[in-house]
């Protein structure tokens, strides 16, 4: 019998997403009522909410346990908490490179950064969720605060463009989701993903086939694997550069999670058949999105193609099969998203009203314009690349090394030549910001001392965790065995 | 365990001070510039105990330090040097000092960065050298490519970005290659540590696979017929300083990769696919001998040069395994990785003075063209010497050290077969032909043109570089003894090694 009794220590474990949940109402009330003249009184309180979120969350960490609540359908976990804090943090630094783009081009809104919070909730919802339902309430609020972020500059012809194909294509996505989910909630009568794993177990029919294809393609689209990935490319060329800078980096974490939640634990009976239609789709998503990125001449597009081949590598680590792949996987993730929010913020930095900075010519000569920003851009494309000493290359170790313990070497082979592949759209980057000569006509960057801040200790520890490794990688581990 | 941390100090002071300069800006050249060549003789200098202090009797690592780095991936930060990896790492902070005070002043644009990457490449190039743990080793091999990335593409020649781009994207294949055998070989024994996967028992399906890897891997670096065009593309654009580093150092890395991974981690494979290799010394002997002699360029030709040197790094190392099957004893093969490990070092002396003799003459006329110059000597007569001689080490003159090594290493081929002494020697004759010939219409002759007529005599900078150059080269030809002591329980270490087989019986 489910405990009906509400305590505070039955909840307490869930306290961030109660707390996020309040702050986003009151952000949401206060931003109204602030009007006009306190524009920068919701930035502020944003950030203040998202702190005291994160506080509340450290405070109540659970190391080392795993609790269910309510009624099992949410899980917190060590694993849950770290993909938590690390979204939070990267929430916080989108929203902080946002603040000075929207108001450079006076698109500055309140509903902004409720709609971010919102989206936060989501990626909190997804991280904690231990049954079909919420894992898919997790999705809907995390996909549907983005498509509207993706619409935010309403007058903006080409994200509104982009938001509709992202908005029709990702409901598709949904629907596939639910069918999928409901297949599955129709052959094992049970939405508990603990309860999945038990009563689908290694025997199981055609129908749970059927039921776990729809849900990986569903997830594929989420990440964005081949051939699900269309939408990207137009997404993150299309949306507002601080709003890909959103998409790109927390949303990662969370469908990482959800493949996380849904295959390795819920549907963990079917592992043979995902994880052979996952290295599939790895294989695909490795090739096409390295070789289709060399074509690129606009660098929004470029680093979605680089985000559709990274997924191919996060791909490979549930390919494994092991803890110690998923481990590498998680590992993966946070070093490309690491790495990714400050490709986006150096773009961010880069830009100014009337100026984009979006094609790969805005970069020729950068160094000799601002060489910081050059600097913390060739370390960002040297660590996804995977070049030592940055924490990309540890990453495609780890990811190598799994597939090795688990004998698919056709897929080593394959990950480490496109990654040679890849180094060459990286390395087209470099040199445009240290070979060639500054174009004439582009305007000096703003000096904005915080943001600069940020982006050098972003690449101070893309560095740093290059040179020592150690404990993030450990952690990754312990987490997931 | 004397000299503690005296390797680490090698690795990172450099780096540090390459750091130093990067952050006294272009604006404080002068001190910028001062503290590079200061950091550069200190290294120098801090590597002299390590010669001294060095054991010769001793197999095995020596100056060890370990320290844990990675404990998830069980790597360690472990380094020692051995017989052969001490006169390269010597070798390095050698050729360092030049590198710095050939571009002194002649580098107009962003020197402070310039001077900057090259130390930072010193301190990873020991790194490699050093590394006892197979990771780190990685760590140092592939963190060197962004230096060198942007100094051909910074300083470099007109075709930079062509060469760079081309340079990088081929070694990058042949290193993630490896990195994929070396992971299979820690899944397999659960140690990155150079000693244990020489140790790891292996199937003969198994080495072929890592043999060919490693072969990727290193006879990129080297390079070897039929990798090998890279090297002149990224030569001829690199600016002076870039190809010396390349040539001195960057390519003893193939060689030495050979060395510690190739023989003694896959001896049945590297037995079994040596007339392959040795095919491919050959060809890179002979055949690349007559495209050198073709050359226009004289960075070119230097460059093609030294494919036909290292082609005798990869004979003398290979050879070692026709040696032993035709006489049965080990002393033939020790001969011939001898002559391979001198042959690197000469080299390195070599074909670093002849790039920056190019620079020398480069700097003054901005041409590398053989057909610009003629009759140089009239003008430069101490630099026209220092030339002459450079040119006599390179085509193997009996009293430079070019000479010993190629002779060890005919010599011991031809214990294995007559043809392959009879290919390998006539490099002494192509040798002596496409560097003397360039010798003879680029110095001699009479004075060719006006451009000709107003250079001036070396100064005093560049004089000091190539006479402490010339002084090596003839010092090793002489008298090689004190190199040849130093690698010798190692060399025959490996030899031992290397003719072990990991097979069961």
């Amino acid at each position: 019998m489910p405990d009906t009794t509400l305590t505070w220590a039955s909840v307490a474990p869930a306290s961030g997403e109660i707390f996020l949940t309040f702050a986003i109402c009151a952000v949401l009330l206060i931003d109204v009522f602030a009007g006009e003249k306190r524009r920068g009184l919701t930035p502020t309180l944003t950030l203040i909410a998202l702190a005291a979120t994160a506080a509340l969350m450290v405070g109540q960490a659970q190391v080392s346990s795993r609790v269910v609540l309510f009624d099992r359908l949410y899980v917190a976990d060590p694993l849950s908490c770290l993909l938590k804090l690390a979204a939070l943090l990267f929430v916080a630094i989108a929203l902080m490179y946002s603040r000075s783009y929207m108001s450079q081009r006076g698109t500055s809104r309140g509903e902004y950064y409720v709609l971010a919070l919102t989206a936060l909730l989501g990626i909190f919802v997804l991280a904690s969720a231990n049954s079909l339902l919420t894992v898919y309430i997790g999705v809907e609020l995390l996909a549907l605060s983005v498509y509207a972020m993706v619409a935010f500059d309403r007058d903006n012809g080409i994200a509104a463009e982009a938001a509709m194909k992202y908005f029709v294509l990702g409901a598709i996505a949904s629907g596939m989701l639910l069918y999928g989910m409901s297949i599955i909630y129709g052959i094992t009568g049970t939405l508990g993903l603990d309860e999945l794993a038990v009563r689908l177990g290694a025997t199981h029919g055609a129908g749970a086939i059927l039921g776990l294809t729809f849900i990986v393609v569903a997830v594929a689209f989420k990440l964005g694997a081949v051939p699900f990935h269309m939408w990207l490319p137009d997404v993150y060329e299309g949306a507002p550069t601080n709003v890909t800078q959103f998409i790109a980096t927390a949303p990662k974490l969370a469908y990482f999670a959800l493949a996380l939640r849904l295959l390795t634990h819920g549907l963990t009976g079917t592992e043979q058949q995902w994880s052979q239609m996952l290295a599939v789709l790895a294989v695909l998503t490795l090739v096409l999105g390295n070789v289709v990125a060399i074509a690129q001449s606009n660098l929004k597009r470029m680093l979605a193609y680089s985000a559709i081949s990274n997924v191919g590598f996060i791909l490979l680590g549930f390919v494994t099969g092991t803890q110690a792949g998923y481990g590498a996987a998680l590992f993966y993730t946070l070093v490309y998203v690491l790495a990714t929010i400050g490709t986006f913020g150096v773009i961010l930095l880069r830009t100014q009203k009337g100026f984009e900075a979006d094609r790969l010519d805005d970069y020729k000569g950068l160094y000799s314009r601002d060489p910081l920003l050059a600097v913390v851009m060739m370390a960002m494309m040297f660590s996804t690349a995977g070049v030592p000493p940055f924490v990309g290359f540890w990453a495609k170790l780890s990811i190598l090394q799994q597939l090795w313990v688990t004998g698919h070497i056709w897929l080593v082979i394959i990950a480490a030549v496109v990654s040679v592949v890849g180094a060459f759209y990286y390395l087209r980057i470099v040199k445009l910001m240290y070979f060639d000569q500054p174009a004439d006509g582009q305007p000096l960057p703003e000096w904005q001392p915080g943001v600069r801040l940020a982006v050098g200790v972003n690449g101070l520890a893309v560095l740093v965790l290059g040179i020592l490794p150690g404990p993030l990688l450990a952690l990754c581990g312990r987490l997931l065995s | 365990m004397h000299g503690f941390g005296l390797l680490s100090v090698l690795i990172w002071l450099p780096i540090l001070a390459g750091l130093v300069v990067l952050a006294l800006g272009e604006r404080s050249i002068v001190l910028g510039r001062w503290v590079a060549l200061a950091a550069a003789l200190a290294t120098f200098l801090i590597s002299i105990p390590a010669y001294t202090g060095f054991d010769t009797g001793i197999v095995g690592l020596q100056f060890t330090e370990k320290l844990s780095w990675i404990p998830s991936l069980n790597a360690f930060y472990s380094v020692g040097v051995d017989g052969i990896s001490l006169p390269l790492v010597l070798l390095t902070t050698f050729m360092t000092i030049p590198v710095i005070i050939a571009g002194w002043t002649v580098i107009a644009q962003r020197p402070a960065q310039y001077f900057a990457a090259f130390l930072i490449m010193e301190g990873l190039m020991v790194g490699v050298f050093c590394a006892a743990d197979a990771l780190l080793f990685y760590f140092f091999w592939e963190a060197m490519l962004i230096p060198m990335f942007l100094i051909i593409g910074i300083w470099g020649g007109p075709r930079r970005v062509y060469a760079t781009i081309k340079f990088f994207l081929y070694t990058f294949l042949g290193s993630v290659l490896m990195l994929a055998a070396l992971i299979y070989m820690y899944v397999k024994g659960h140690d990155y540590s150079i000693a244990a996967l020489q140790a790891l028992p292996l199937t003969l399906i198994e080495q072929r696979w890592i043999f060919v890897a490693f072969l990727l891997a290193f006879a990129v670096k080297v390079p070897m017929w039929p990798v090998h065009t890279w090297l002149p593309d990224a030569h001829v654009e690199a600016p002076t300083g870039g190809s010396v580093i390349l040539a001195a150092i960057m390519l003893k890395m193939g060689g030495y990769g050979f060395l510690r991974f190739s023989l003694p981690v896959t001896p049945d494979a590297s037995r079994e696919l040596v007339m392959l290799i040795i095919a491919l010394s050959l060809i890179a002997v002979v055949y690349i001998g007559f495209v050198a002699m073709v050359q226009q360029d004289m960075k070119k030709l230097i460059a093609y040069s030294s494919i036909a040197h290292m082609g005798f790094v990869t004979l003398g190392t290979f050879g070692l395994y026709a040696v032993v099957a035709a006489t049965g004893s080990l002393n033939g093969a020790v001969l011939g990785v001898d002559g391979a490990m001198v042959q690197m070092v000469s080299h390195g002396l070599v074909s670093g003075a002849l790039f920056l003799c190019v620079g020398v003459l480069y700097d003054r006329m901005h041409s590398r063209e053989i057909a610009s110059y003629g009759g140089v000597v009239n003008v430069m007569p101490y630099f026209a010497a220092l030339m002459v001689f450079f040119g006599m080490a390179n085509s193997g003159l009996p009293g430079t050290s070019g000479f010993v090594g190629e002779f060890m290493v005919i010599l011991a081929s031809f214990k294995a077969s007559f043809w392959y002494s009879f290919l390998a020697a006539t490099t002494l004759i192509l040798g002596a032909a496409y560097t003397l010939w360039m010798i003879k219409r680029v110095v001699f002759g009479p004075v060719a043109n006006s451009h000709v007529a107003e250079l001036t005599d070396l100064n005093g900078r560049e004089f000091l570089v190539l006479g402490v150059l010339a002084a090596a080269v003839l010092l090793l030809g002489v008298y090689p003894a004190p190199l040849l002591n130093i690698m010798e329980v190692s060399v025959h270490h490996l030899v031992q090694q290397a003719v072990h087989s990991k097979l069961p019986l």
